[in-house]
């Protein structure tokens, strides 16, 4: 059971990453440099966040073009396991992973706290060891969050239960004041239509442990983990 | 082979909420434009690139636009001139 995990330049949370998954679960971990045409043989691979290539152009829509990034599309359609954090999910989104794009957050601000998120799908390999409906407690940080999609896309994410996590509220509600970005229907993490391509905008990845605040990440790992193993 | 100027717009798609496009408008509401019913911000994308025609310079620019430049589901793009640059 290996994880690699991608660093562009301009990622910055390839180490977290590498934390979370050596100290965080116990398995093994390894860079792979965005130059490489070599995955070193892992089971998944993880998109860290970040700022890839400075966010030019639009965020993520150049680092789609490194080298290891046809490895990991070739991956993905093999239906290995793709982790996108974030920067990631961006750069998973203009790499055709995913559907959709991050847009500039809707407050313009860049925001950096902690959120809840609601489980909506825990029927995912990512996201088994959740249970459905647990409201998790992750971080975000990020300026271009905002989940846009064509509305027949967002339909179908909802009736093929695509939207893994969404923004709620203490009550585990959906409101508007709950959504940090402005994303359309609060949707904070989605899965590719086979199922094996994570696109999440907050960061499991700093919330493995008590010492942070929260260990409520932990559970991606894990399930991913178990299921990769099994 | 010749040298084109191809100037592109980048903008986002009617109906995509463009924050900073709000923010501006409110501001120039607040200086007094009280006929600014809307604005949208983009990009100005300007390219130096060798091409045997005007023509042929368009096409690769649409093209550079429908694979990198523009994000399909979010913004259109407009060609805004090409140019003949010196020889």
């Amino acid at each position: 059971m290996k994880f690699g995990i991608v660093t562009f330049p301009g990622s910055n949370c390839d180490y977290d990453t590498f934390h979370a998954v050596r100290d965080g679960i116990g398995a093994e971990a390894v860079y792979l440099w965005h130059k490489s045409h070599d995955l070193e043989g892992v089971d998944v691979v993880i998109l860290p966040g970040g700022f890839s290539y400075g966010d030019y152009l639009r965020a993520g829509a150049i680092a789609r073009f490194s080298p290891i990034m046809q490895e990991v599309v070739a991956h993905a359609r093999r239906g290995g396991p793709v982790i996108a954090i974030c920067n990631g999910f961006q750069i998973a989104c203009e790499a055709g992973l995913l559907p959709g794009v991050l847009l500039r957050n809707a407050g313009l601000a860049f925001v950096s706290e902690q959120v809840l998120l609601r489980v909506e799908n825990a029927d995912t390999m990512f996201t088994h060891c959740y249970r459905p409906g647990q409201i998790l407690r992750i971080p975000i940080a990020h300026g271009e969050g905002r989940y846009t999609a064509e509305t027949e896309v967002l339909d179908r994410l909802e009736t093929e239960g695509r939207v893994v996590f969404r923004y709620v509220n203490a009550r585990g509600e959906r409101e508007p004041a709950a959504n940090p970005n402005g994303s359309l229907r609060d949707i904070a993490g989605i899965v590719s239509e086979e199922g094996n391509v994570l696109g999440v905008m907050p960061h499991p990845e700093r919330a493995v442990e008590r010492l942070t605040g929260s260990e409520d990440g932990l559970g991606i790992f894990q399930s991913m983990l178990a299921r990769v193993s099994a | 082979m010749s040298r084109f100027l191809v100037s592109v717009h980048i903008v986002p798609r009617k109906g995509i909420l463009d924050p900073q496009g709000t923010a501006v408008a409110t501001a120039l509401h607040s200086l007094g434009f009280d006929g600014v019913r809307d604005a949208r911000i983009g990009r100005h994308v300007v390219l130096d690139i060798n091409a045997t025609t005007a023509s042929d310079a368009r096409q690769a620019v649409r093209q550079m636009c429908e694979r990198l430049l523009a994000n399909p589901v979010t913004e259109d793009f407009e060609i805004s001139s090409v140019e003949a640059e010196g020889k």
